[in-house]
Parts: C-alpha cells; sequence; structure tokens
C-alpha cells in the first residue's frame, strides 16, 4: 500500500495531475451548474412576472 | 431520422432532452472514470523506461484528445449554424468553448507535470507544446469575441468565422510529433496497425477517453440549456415550462 502511494519515487508526480484533473473536471461541473442555476432562476422569475394579469412586459424581469 | 433531427433543433425539445440526458451521461463517465483510474494506477504494470510516471497518461492524454475533439464540435456546429443557420448549432457551438479550454488547461498542465521528471524543464517551445498553447488562445479567442458583441447574433456569425478558420490548428497539434522532430513522444494508439502498448496499459486509457467523452457530454448538457435559455428569453414556450416546474429540473 505505502508502494501504491509512493509511484516508484514520482508521487509528487503522478498524484498532483491526478489531483488536478479531479479539481479541473469537478470544478468545470461546478461551473456550468451555477450558471445554468441562475439561468433557470432568472427565467423562472420572468415567467413569474409575466402570468401577472395586467403585466405585459416580460423584459422587467431581469 | 430527418424528422427526429428537425426535433431536436428545436429549443423546447433539445432543452427537455439535455436534461433527460445529463444523469446517464454523468453517472456513467464517472462509473467509467473510477475504473480506469483503477487500471492506471493499480492493475498497468509501470513502463520499463518511464517507470510509475508513465502513469500520468491516464489523465494527461484523454484531456489532450478532448481539447481537440470539443473544438472539432464547436467548429462543425459553428458551421451548421453559419450555413443552415440554426439558432441551437450555435447555442451548441459556444456552449463546447468554456468546456475544451479547461481540458486543454488540463492537458498543458499535466503535461507540464510529466515533463519536469521526463524531460527536465516545466516547459520547452516545442512545435506539440507550442501548438496546444495556441489551441487555448483559440479558446480564450472564441470567448472573448463572443462576449464582445451584445446581439447574440452577430455574436454568433463572428464567433463562428474564427471558429472555422481555426480548425486548421488541429492537425497540426495532432501531427506535430510526426512533422517535426519534437522532444514530445510519439502517439502510443493510432487507429492503423497495432498500438504500441500493451493491453494491460491500454485497456484502461481507452476507458479513460471513453469516460472523458460522457462527461464532456454531460457538461455540455448543462451549458446547452443555459445558452437555450439566454436566447429564448422571451418565447412563449419558456414561461410554460418554468412556471410549472421546479427550479433545477
Amino acid at each position: 500500500m505505502a508502494d501504491f502511494f509512493h509511484m516508484g519515487g514520482y508521487a509528487g508526480y503522478v498524484w498532483s495531475c491526478y489531483g488536478l484533473t479531479l479539481v479541473v473536471l469537478l470544478g468545470n461541473l461546478w461551473f456550468a451548474r451555477r450558471e445554468l442555476d441562475s439561468q433557470v432562476l432568472r427565467a423562472t422569475r420572468r415567467a413569474q412576472v409575466s402570468t401577472i394579469p395586467g403585466s405585459t412586459t416580460s423584459e422587467n424581469a431581469s | 431520422m430527418w424528422l427526429w433531427f428537425y426535433k431536436l433543433a428545436s429549443p423546447p425539445y433539445a432543452y427537455a432532452v439535455a436534461a433527460k440526458l445529463r444523469p446517464w451521461l454523468l453517472w456513467s463517465a464517472i462509473a467509467l472514470m473510477i475504473v480506469a483510474a483503477y487500471g492506471g494506477l493499480v492493475i498497468a504494470p509501470p513502463d520499463y523506461q518511464q517507470k510509475d510516471a508513465f502513469r500520468i497518461i491516464y489523465v494527461h492524454v484523454p484531456a489532450a484528445t478532448m481539447s481537440l475533439s470539443v473544438y472539432v464540435v464547436l467548429a462543425v456546429a459553428a458551421g451548421i449554424g453559419v450555413i443552415w443557420r440554426i439558432k441551437l448549432a450555435h447555442a451548441v457551438a459556444a456552449a463546447c468553448a468554456p468546456i475544451g479550454a479547461w481540458f486543454t488547461v488540463l492537458a498543458l498542465a499535466t503535461g507540464s507535470i510529466w515533463g519536469k521528471p521526463m524531460w527536465g524543464t516545466w516547459w520547452e517551445w516545442d512545435p506539440r507544446l507550442t501548438s496546444e498553447l495556441i489551441q487555448l488562445f483559440l479558446y480564450l479567442g472564441y470567448m472573448a469575441l463572443r462576449s464582445s458583441f451584445d446581439d447574440t447574433q452577430r455574436a454568433d456569425r463572428a464567433s463562428a468565422i474564427l471558429a472555422i478558420v481555426g480548425v486548421v490548428n488541429v492537425p497540426v497539434v495532432k501531427y506535430s510529433v510526426v512533422w517535426w522532430n519534437s522532444l514530445h513522444q510519439g502517439p502510443s494508439i493510432s487507429k492503423l496497425g497495432a498500438p504500441s502498448i500493451t493491453s494491460d496499459m491500454l485497456w484502461p486509457l481507452l476507458t479513460m477517453m471513453l469516460a472523458f467523452m460522457l462527461y464532456f457530454a454531460a457538461v455540455l448538457c448543462d451549458r446547452i440549456r443555459s445558452e437555450i435559455l439566454k436566447r429564448e428569453r422571451n418565447a412563449s414556450w419558456l414561461s410554460g415550462v418554468m412556471s410549472t416546474r421546479a427550479v433545477g429540473t
């Protein structure tokens, strides 16, 4: 098990690459989700405003 | 077939399909990544020259491959958008850019970390490394050009031209190790002929490449939906969907 983490002396290089990959993959996923959530929220608000009787403009919602 | 294609090009349908596909793509990507990482880190034998440092290949090569594949998807989508004037195609192109840029950053960073113990340097102005850096600038330039327009349609057309012209860099990156005498090692796998590595080393690599593709598709689903919401903000179908469904579905 210690051998596995040691990576034949290349531990720092190998594990930093895998760690970096994990960070970038998770970050990418998170950024996309956060952007989608904010767009969904905006669209939902706009939809609510436009369904209120009397309000004809949906532009005000943003 | 064509009917389905037309249907998919309609924003409401594409929005719903992307939402449905996303969990399947993401979970299969995660499962395959775990299997491939186990194969690459535990099962694969150490390389006779590079010892255990070669295991960086299992994250470096899939990232580098995706940096090029995503760009091809981007350019093809942009081309379809320009030629057939399909709005959704432009949305797909715009959605590809940040994901591809991240893959390129990852390829450059892991390559640099690999280069230090193997070549004795973090960076060299070598054809492969330089052309991959240009690839990153293409993504960044594409995104910067898009954001410089207020009008989405003008942004779509102008950035599509850049995307299509930029495609010339893809074969330059891919074949740079063959065309020029490069510090970077040659390809370990090729479609023609037998791969130069053993099957215990090969299957984790191919599995990881597949996992990265599925991961890309999953993130793309989210990004496409964001793009559709931005573009269709005044469409009537949208207010219908948004007032009946909960946030986040």
